[in-house]
């Protein structure tokens, strides 16, 4: 029981993790910007195919990622300057719409680009295997590479925020952002790198998922309200509140599914136990998100005030 | 300098810029497009049936439910200033509702739209209470996941066909009656809701509730400062929307005999919100016609490429970045109303 | 004065991080009188009337309107109680009426506005008092314009007229002038005149020579502090005000 509890931790941290990266991109556009975007959730989306595609080019898969996230950088920055960038001054209702055209518009681009099929990408030999953790038990080492990079993306993020010239703009940003603007900083140049940065964030995770899930059209979606869930329990435009509420959301869901069942047949008898494990377990994410909305409307570490 | 606390920086649910009531219907001619609209509606069987093409009458059936759901939004988003993205999940709550109780053997058109209205609700009051506790792009994304909540709810419900959906054995019957049996007998009976929806929610807005509602679109603080509280109002809105909804949802799945949680996806939301920015919000009449609209372009791309979608989504952000005003005043703009 | 103060403030603070924006601010105000607060740009005036109305929460200190604690209500509850306020930066609703603008604030304390039928633009009862409320400000003949469409000055009136509406004892008006044209003042100066016949009020105003026209008593209000109270003359004779405000006024 303890080792299956192990393996599912890690294996929610990891979910967690790569929820962290869609999500930190994303809550500073919210935070700073004010801007609603539906659409982020393509740009994880895209950086999945974008790696699928380079790898297939290049035949090794970290050369792909290498190519991929200056691609997704590019393709971030090109959104920012057809579209986003129109967007700001808009109202919320104006963002959603035109962000819902682009889910549409993108997901169906990607069909005739790449095909409706699921795409695969091998693990590579480098990284492939398990690992010994304790005893005889074993864990895949593709998925502590994950961890491990999201982590050190995580740190990276951390010293550029607090410790970086950018990052107070940024802090101050989310706070107050006329204010920067005030301060003569070009605000339109660093909307743009906070977003073709939050896109390569996002292309990132999609990358680093593409060898264990299949690549295929829509996959953004439900990581998009996934994230969604993660940034309100973090506070929107809090990065530390994302990282938080990511691992929270990671460990809750896959937890949840696993043991959901199994504490419920204590309760009940088995076969209603697993019934009702399995209804209760993906609704536990958004059950956490009402009760921390209900105690805390602005999050757990809001950047600003947000309750009414 | 009182720390940026200005009269003019409050936000309410979703930040909903002033003069955004234009579009297909915008006006004083609103009821009366209605009315025609209604008038139409009613001689449409005869002339299907002229023209032998029974499929019009199925069409027909289907865009005037969602019509009926797109009102309910209308409630939600045009009146109340509350961009909720989550209203496609009431849709289903109704629709299940239909479903679980035709599996347990309860066929009563009555009963079901009792149930789902209910059902419908309560969801829309407990996820309401919580989502209008905050405000801006929270209550979006809280929409939106309460949706998916739902969603995921159908998805994992298996006795009740999960994600596959569930078939109906056959529509429900009227005190035993099977007065649904035909289209042409679901037709009128959902052309009678719509129209019904819509008398009770014109005079629901011009009624003292509508009256504060309307007011706290435009401004909240300022309703605080005379004495309301907008909570109570909004949330009460946001409930009898929900229920609507809920019996749009009823009708949906009579009309499909089958039930998915496919009803309650995000995307649905998303396309209800276009029906009733498209035809203009705040208005009724405009979100009927802005469901009609909507739904005839939808099928018409669907003719002519298989990748409709690509199409309506470029549409979509070319209407919001290539209009002042988004789509609603480039709509304005193009009928030839300026938006006064 | 022997019977108890309208309004009796006591210890208000507010303060962003280290800035206090209102600090321990201690005042009363008596029935029927017209007590004016002024202070320079940045005095935190405003924030004292968000504390005051309810719009804002206070950090410490109390609020007794008419006998009792109402530092804890919220603004809706206030109105109710009959402590209203007017917006510094106009806040009607443009797309109403002016007539439905001032009936709404009626609606507020005339029976549930859980109604859902019966068209309220047609409720005489609401209507006729909405008229009153704006025949005191003079605005009876704009009625049925759109509230939009107003000049600036009617719309300060406007503002007045729901404050009025809402059947207040005490009105928190907060820079009526602002922004308003010389003959515009005049008006304005000429209604609250009227309106201290019938009313309570705390004005907040940067027009000295309204102030001192109008008030009983004057407040004045430097970096949060209360620095002086009493009449317009011996506020104009203090030292201290002198020095920190009029002075000041004076040299510019």
């Amino acid at each position: 029981m303890f080792n299956l509890f192990l393996l599912q931790a890690l294996n929610g941290a990891q979910f967690g993790i790569l929820l962290f990266l869609v999500a930190a991109g994303l809550t500073l556009i919210f935070g700073i910007m004010d801007l609603i975007n539906l659409a982020h959730g393509v740009l994880y989306m895209v950086g999945a195919y974008f790696a699928a595609t380079f790898t297939g080019l290049t035949g090794d898969f970290l050369l792909g990622l290498a190519l991929a996230l200056p691609a997704c950088l590019l393709f971030g920055i090109v959104l920012e300057v057809l579209v986003f960038r129109r967007l700001y001054e808009r109202d919320h209702l104006d963002q959603v719409l035109a962000t819902f055209g682009l889910i549409l518009m993108l997901n169906e681009a990607v069909k005739i680009v790449w095909g409706a099929a699921p795409m695969s990408v091998p693990i590579p030999d480098l990284l492939s295997g398990s690992i010994p953790l304790i005893g005889p038990l074993q864990y895949p080492f593709y998925r502590v590479v994950i961890i491990a990079a999201g982590l050190l993306s995580a740190f990276g993020l951390w010293v550029l925020v607090n410790h970086t010239r950018i990052g107070m703009l940024l802090r101050a940003g989310a706070v107050n952002a006329p204010m920067v603007s005030a301060l003569g900083v070009d605000i339109r140049r660093l909307f743009m790198l906070v977003f073709g940065f939050g896109a390569m964030l996002a292309g990132f995770a999609g990358a680093m998922v593409a060898p264990i899930l299949s690549v295929e059209p829509g996959m953004g979606d439900s990581v998009l309200i996934l994230t969604f869930v993660v940034i309100v329990i973090g506070g929107v435009g809090s990065v530390r509140g994302a990282f938080v509420a990511a691992i929270l959301v990671g460990l809750v869901d896959t937890l949840g599914r696993t043991f959901g069942p199994i504490v419920l047949r204590s309760l009940m008898d088995p076969s209603a136990a697993s019934q009702t494990g399995r209804t209760l377990a993906p609704m536990l994410i958004y059950i956490l998100m009402a009760a921390v909305l209900f105690f805390r409307p602005s999050g757990l570490f809001p950047a600003k005030g947000a309750a009414a | 300098m009182s720390a940026g606390l200005s009269e003019a920086a409050f936000d309410t649910a979703g930040r909903v810029g002033p003069g955004r009531r234009a579009g297909l219907f915008a006006g004083g001619g609103a009821t009366l497009a209605a009315g025609l609209i209604f008038l139409a509606l009613a001689l449409l069987p005869p002339v299907a049936t002229l023209i032998d093409d029974p499929f019009l009458v199925v069409t027909a059936t289907r865009i005037m439910i969602f019509a009926i759901a797109a009102l309910s939004l209308d409630l939600v988003l045009g009146y109340g200033a509350m961009v909720s993205f989550g209203h496609a999940a009431f849709l289903g709550i109704g629709a299940y509702a239909v479903a679980i109780l035709a599996a347990n053997g309860i066929d009563d058109l009555f009963l079901q739209a009792v149930a789902a209205i209910l059902a419908a609700a309560l969801f829309a009051f407990v996820t309401g209470a919580i989502s209008l506790r905050t405000k801006g792009v929270y209550f979006i994304m809280i929409t939106l996941a309460f949706g998916q909540m739902a969603y995921f709810f159908m998805v994992s419900l298996s006795a009740y066909g999960g994600d596959d959906g569930i078939t109906l054995d056959a529509r429900s019957t009227l005190f035993g009656l099977p007065v649904l049996a035909g289209d042409l007998g679901l037709f009128y009976l959902v052309l009678a809701v719509l129209v019904v929806a819509f008398a009770g929610l014109r005079a629901l807005t011009l009624s003292r509730f509508g009256r504060v509602l309307r007011g706290t679109r435009e401004n909240p603080v300022r309703m605080q400062a005379i004495g309301f509280a907008p909570f109570r109002y909004q949330l009460t809105a946001y409930v009898i929307a929900g229920a609507l909804a809920g019996v749009a949802g009823v009708l949906l799945a009579n009309q499909a005999e089958f039930v998915s949680p496919a009803y309650m996806s995000w995307q649905r939301s998303g396309e209800l919100i276009v029906m009733v920015v498209l035809g203009g919000m705040g208005t009724l009449a405009g979100a009927i016609g802005g469901a009609i609209a909507f739904m005839l372009l939808e099928d018409w791309l669907a003719l002519a490429s298989e990748h409709w979608k690509l199409g309506l989504g470029l549409l979509l952000v070319l209407l919001v970045l290539f209009s002042r005003g988004g789509i609603a005043g480039a709509i304005g703009r193009l009928a030839g109303r300026s938006e006064a | 004065m022997t019977a108890p103060p309208l309004l009796s403030v006591r210890g208000l603070n507010k303060a962003y991080g280290a800035l206090r924006v209102t600090d321990d601010v201690s005042f009363d105000v008596a029935e029927g009188e017209l007590h004016a607060i002024i202070g320079p740009n940045g005095a935190g005036k405003t924030t004292l009337i968000h504390q005051l109305s309810g719009r804002l929460a206070s950090d410490g200190g109390t609020v007794r309107f008419a006998g009792s604690d109402v530092t804890r209500l919220s603004m809706e509850e206030r109105v109710r109680r009959g402590l209203a306020r007017s917006f510094q930066i106009t806040s009607i609703l443009d797309g109403f009426t002016v007539l439905e603008n001032a009936a709404l604030a009626v609606q507020a304390r005339s029976g549930s506005s859980f109604r859902f039928f019966r068209p309220a633009a047609r409720e005489t009862r609401l209507n006729e008092a909405a008229m009153a409320a704006l025949a005191q400000v003079k605005l009876d003949d704009r009625a049925h314009r759109r509230a939009g469409s107003l000049s600036h000055g009617e719309k300060r009136q406007l503002e007045i007229a729901v404050a009025l509406a809402t059947g207040a004892r005490l009105l928190l008006l907060d820079e009526p002038l602002a922004g308003t044209g010389h003959e515009e003042t005049a008006v304005l100066v000429d209604l609250m005149q009227a309106l201290k016949e019938t009313h309570t009020i705390v004005l907040i105003e940067h027009d000295m020579d309204a102030v001192f026209a109008l008030a009983d008593r004057v407040s004045v209000l430097v970096y949060g502090r209360l620095i002086a109270t009493g009449t317009p003359a011996d506020v104009r004779s203090n030292r201290e005000v002198r020095a920190a405000y009029l002075g000041e006024e004076e040299a510019a």
